[in-house]
């Protein structure tokens, strides 16, 4: 039988609550979702049992991971961040825009590396054939966007505020609004996939993706912050979202603990 | 000194099908190239089951052991905005598909040349649905077999671990490479420190 939204928020408690109680007793903190997150049903079968076998790059300097893909101006086009211009006419929906630097864990700027951004519609539909839930396609919106960063990290996407959107992870389940970011670093070690979200979404406690999420810092920094200051008059709001890309120990200092 | 905390990793979802797969994902190798390989498999869960929703992609140094610095793997027509594909000289060492409905991949690309003590390999990432954090594995050519036996990582392991990580030669300089997320077998999936 389909689990009921109130299994699943029984579930995401124990988990947090299992993680909050790991730290009290000195575990580190996590920075990522575990693997193994059962309130997420898809990663049952999907996550390794065996634990991940280290490398350590320090000692490896000719790992090709820590070389990374270049991609250029030939990769890219000037159309690509701005999600609003790929079709005849405009799409339907909140236009915003979409801005932040990527930096590594020294807080240095990641320089000229590929940023692919994929969403819903304003309606919560997907431009994709398996996703056939009864809500609107836009013949405006495709729903996809590149970019490469700028020197100082800075990156920029023009696009319309995605829906929320129903999944069958469990009966009534529904994904908060989100923004799909693909992010390459200088090391294949820093390879980033992940969501941004919206402030104050009502969703937020219910869905067990973001949720996978089990540190409260760490499921924060997944949250744009709204920015006046970004927002154009009579054209568009605008949201701030850094993202920091993890690697290596090799390539940053943990501060002091 | 404080250092920014990591933004942390969410599944690729069901729905990148149209944004991130590109024309000639899987033609990493320059047409003719005399050094080219096929690398493929199949993507299966814990019950064995093919996953249909994966991406991979493969990330490797040329047959000399070095690592392209050349960007054009999504190579753009300024004009239409579409993809031109790759321009069939420069090897930028990049490759990405996604799995088929039977959970298959293949990539054509240049032979990878040994760096380091290590045995040639590729450098593989694995998304998925289901995915909270991709995956890291390495594919390593079955040959040769003294470079194998010398490799770090591949002697480290338990012999059974370690085949994991090494593909099975075809015929027609193919080499399988099947990906198990979970259970007997399991690939062996690597952490970088
Ligand atoms: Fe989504």
């Amino acid at each position: 039988m389909a689990l009921t939204q109130q299994d699943m928020d029984n579930e995401i408690a124990r988990h947090r609550e299992a993680y909050e109680k790991s730290v009290a007793e000195g575990a580190p903190r996590a920075d990522h979702p575990p693997r193994d997150y059962p309130p997420y049903r898809s990663s049952l079968l999907r996550h390794p049992h065996q634990p991940l076998v280290v490398v350590a790059t320090a000692r490896d300097p000719e790992a090709v991971e820590l070389g990374s893909p270049a991609f250029g101006d030939t990769d890219v086009t000037e159309l690509d961040n701005d999600l609003t211009r790929r079709h005849r006419g405009e799409p339907i929906g909140e236009r915003i825009t979409v801005t932040g630097r990527v930096l590594d864990r020294h807080g240095r700027p990641v320089r000229g590396q590929l940023i692919e951004l994929w969403q819903a519609n304003a309606a919560g539909r997907y431009a994709h054939q398996r996703d056939q839930h009864p809500a609107p396609l836009d013949p405006n919106f495709t729903g996809a966007g590149r970019t490469l960063t700028d020197d100082d990290g800075g990156y920029r996407f023009t696009t319309i505020k995605p829906g929320a959107y129903p999944w069958r992870n469990h009966t009534n389940a529904w994904r908060p609004a989100h923004l799909h970011f693909s992010v390459f670093g200088t090391a294949f070690t820093q390879r980033l996939v992940t969501q941004m979200y919206f402030p104050n979404d009502p969703l937020f406690p219910y869905d067990p993706i973001l949720q996978s999420v089990t540190d409260d810092a760490a499921r924060q920094r997944l949250v744009a912050t709204y920015d006046h200051s970004l927002s154009t008059p009579e054209w568009s709001l605008g949201y701030r979202w850094d993202i920091v890309l993890d690697g290596p120990a090799a390539t940053w200092i943990e501060d002091g603990r | 000194m404080s250092t920014p905390r990591p933004t942390p990793s969410h599944t690729v979802g069901p729905f990148y099908g149209y944004a991130l797969p590109f024309p000639g994902g899987g033609e990493t190798a320059p047409p003719g190239d005399p050094d080219t390989i096929t690398v493929h498999g199949h993507v299966l869960d814990g019950e064995g089951t093919a996953v249909p929703d994966a991406l991979i992609e493969i990330w490797g140094p040329g047959p000399d052991g070095e690592l392209p610095r050349k960007g054009g793997s999504m190579r753009r027509d300024p004009v239409t905005g579409g993809f031109l594909g790759r321009n069939g000289v420069d090897f930028t060492g990049f490759g990405r598909v996604p799995t088929d409905a039977d959970g298959h991949w293949a990539v054509r690309t240049l032979r990878p040349g040994a760096r380091g003590e290590h045995a040639p390999y590729l450098s593989v990432c694995v998304f998925a649905r289901g995915l909270t954090h991709h995956l890291f594995t390495r594919l390593h050519l079955p040959e040769p077999a003294d470079a194998l036996a010398a490799d770090p990582l591949l002697a480290s392991l338990p012999p059974a671990r370690a085949a994991t990580l090494v593909a099975r030669a075809e015929p027609h300089r193919t080499f399988r490479f099947d990906i198990r997320l979970q259970g007997a077998d399991e690939t062996v999936f690597l952490e970088f420190t």
